[in-house]
């Protein structure tokens, strides 16, 4: 807890009617209610209840790569004519879900939005989780594993290059790029709040690992303009970083000549979808989180409202997208296309298809017109699920229905994903929330120095 | 115990305009070697301060342009000049499908500059510094706001500056160790 400030108490306090915080609140409150999360509240029972669950399956994972590793990809559902099945289906839905951490955490700063302070931290821990839970995917479909640094271009004795036209490697320097400038973004964010906590620290072994890790901050002004600077611009790269990352991976279809693939509005329409599928994600963190920590005050009903804004938003881009879709396949004049969509809307997979529009449209679209449902708490956390639930299903048409009937007859299929497709796909469920876990016990899950700079800002308004 | 040279000499305030100003009044009073502490950026200090532009933003640009021009090389080199391969007929320096590895190596290595350049120019790691011996320092990191005179300025004196420090109202000044 640090020093009780002594002498006559004139420190800046959070009036009453801000939407972004509660009133009240000065410096000293924020700073010790983010803290004493890791610090001095210890670790309670419901932590332990849901890591252990996470845990045990983030085991099921390890034992789905396992049997991967050791028989093969056999054990898949995949098969000619559809070899794309869950893996690349989970692998676009986990990086989409990144991509709100970015947002939230880069974009909201370059349009200087303040209802981001209390929510950046968090999301963008969920999108370095998101992005780890991807990467298995691909890896654990490439059939040696191992060999994997074939990929990148390195003078190797094979003589060879990768292919830097194809699609697929072009996502090797996305995702990884991604990955690296995400965890860089949310390190640099960490550095003042771990000093904090190293200063607050009463246990030896904390002092030492939080001391550590802050590198030595001591908020000097000349540092803060430098890292103030670094921030912004780190920001300003981040947000086309984030359209890039998903372009590129809608790149891996769009470049392909499948019908149903084979499509200009792919990257757009894939960003709005990732984004989508983000926010939703975000709300699904962020109010069970802020009810069991009691972070009522620094995560308001306004934050709700807006994340409930931007699905309602990105959902709408996203329906334009499906309009789209189905509109050029006609429009083209192209028989195979035609058929496509005739397929995908009436064909085998179609309770899917139409299951997909019902989470991703008629549900949300309908309801988060209301504001009393956006700011109805229980509803808010249904539609996020019922959106993460549509935004997978989506991926699962795009791949699954484009590829098992393509223009020949007689190399039609179907795809069945067998066991080890839905363990490996459970199993980075119990990854994400493992490393989850470990962040909300370990890490202040809300940026303590911005915090105390919305609270010097709006006590001075 | 052993006397400690002096560092400077610590003076806390409660709010970030007391420490602004405080500022100000030293720069007119002519100390040129001071820091101030805060637990948020606070805007104008670093002007007040005297420490008006930074170089983060050139070291991102060459970082930017060492990535760009690197990472189109990278891709050229071994399509066209090491390793050409007829491959569907494309021409070997078929440039826009060169441009996504080049767009994300430009801002991967853009935000290394940016954050190792922060770090550099920060000096960070600093696994020790004086100014963690002034008592209750660990609230820079809080909620309270430290000015910090250096020894090593020609205008300091042990005094005199203390006095200074007493006179713009300061909750505590205290000495710094080295």
């Amino acid at each position: 807890m640090g020093m009780e400030p002594i002498g006559p108490q004139n420190t800046p306090v959070v009036p009453p009617g801000v939407p972004e915080i509660a009133p009240g609140h000065t410096y000293g409150s924020v700073t010790d209610k983010i803290s004493a999360i890791v610090l001095t509240r210890g670790t309670r029972k419901g932590w332990w209840v849901g890591f252990l669950i996470a845990f045990a399956l983030l085991m099921v994972m390890h034992y789905a790569i396992a049997m991967v590793l050791f028989i093969g990809v056999g054990l898949y559902g995949i098969n000619i004519p559809v070899g794309w099945g869950f893996a690349i289906v989970n692998f676009v839905w986990w990086i989409g879900i990144g991509h709100a951490g970015t947002l939230i955490s880069a974009f909201l700063l370059l349009m200087r939005q303040k209802w981001r302070t209390s929510i950046n931290r968090f999301a963008e821990a969920m999108t370095i989780f998101a992005v780890s839970c991807a990467g298995v995917f691909p890896l654990m479909h490439m059939g040696r594993p191992w060999l994997f640094y074939w990929l990148l271009p390195y003078p190797d004795t094979m003589g060879v290059w990768p292919q830097f036209r194809s699609p697929l490697v072009w996502d090797v320097f996305a995702v990884s790029t991604y990955a690296t400038v995400s965890v860089l973004f949310w390190f640099v964010g960490l550095i003042p709040d771990l000093a904090t906590l190293r200063d607050q620290a009463k246990k030896r072994i904390a002092q030492f690992v939080y001391g550590f890790l802050s590198l030595g901050w001591r908020g000097s002004a000349i540092h803060w303009r430098r890292y103030e600077m670094a921030s912004l611009l780190l920001a300003g790269l981040a947000t086309p970083l984030v359209i890039s990352v998903h372009t590129v991976v809608s790149f891996d279809f769009t470049i392909a000549i499948i019908p149903g693939w084979h499509s200009t509005i792919f990257p757009p329409y894939f960003v709005a979808g990732a984004i989508y599928s983000g926010f939703a994600m975000v709300l699904t963190l962020a109010i069970p989180l802020r009810s069991f920590y009691k972070l009522e005050d620094f995560v308001t009903m306004r934050h709700l409202d807006n994340m409930a804004k931007m699905l309602l938003a990105t959902g709408l881009i996203v329906a334009y997208g499906y309009m789209m879709e189905t509109f050029m396949a006609f429009y083209s004049g192209n028989p195979f296309d035609r058929y496509m969509i005739m397929n995908r809307m009436f064909g085998p997979y179609a309770p899917w298809y139409w299951l997909l529009i019902t989470c991703n449209i008629a549900i949300p679209m309908t309801l988060l017109w209301s504001s009393k449902i956006r700011r109805n708490v229980k509803a808010l956390f249904c539609i996020s699920l019922v959106v993460q639930l549509g935004m997978w299903l989506e991926r699962f048409i795009i791949v699954v229905t484009s590829l098992h009937r393509d223009f020949v007859p007689s190399s039609w299929g179907m795809f069945y994903p067998t066991a080890i497709d839905f363990l490996l796909f459970f199993g980075t469920i119990g990854l994400f929330f493992t490393l989850f876990y470990l962040f909300i016990r370990y890490l202040p899950m809300i940026s303590i120095f911005e915090m105390r700079e919305l609270v010097h800002k709006t006590a001075e308004e | 115990m052993r006397k400690h040279a002096l560092y400077g000499l610590m003076a806390e305030f409660e709010t970030a305009d007391a420490l602004l100003e405080a500022v100000r009044k030293a720069r007119e009073a002519g100390y040129r070697r001071l820091d101030a502490y805060t637990p948020f950026p606070v805007e104008g200090l670093a002007d007040a301060l005297g420490f008006h532009t930074t170089r983060v933003p050139l070291i991102v640009l060459i970082g930017g342009l060492i990535g760009c021009f690197g990472g189109f090389f990278l891709q050229y080199y071994p399509n066209v000049i090491g390793y050409p391969l007829n491959i569907g007929g494309k021409p070997y320096d078929s440039w826009p499908s060169f441009i996504p590895i080049t767009f994300e190596l430009t801002i991967l290595c853009a935000a290394l500059s940016a954050v190792f350049g922060m770090l550099a120019l920060n000096g960070f790691p600093t696994p020790y510094h004086p100014v963690f011996n002034a008592p209750r320092f660990e609230l820079a990191s809080q909620n309270r706001f430290f000015l910090l005179l250096e020894a090593r300025d020609p205008k300091f004196d042990a005094e005199k500056t203390k006095q200074f420090l007493v006179e713009l109202k300061a909750f505590e000044v205290s000495e710094v160790a080295t």
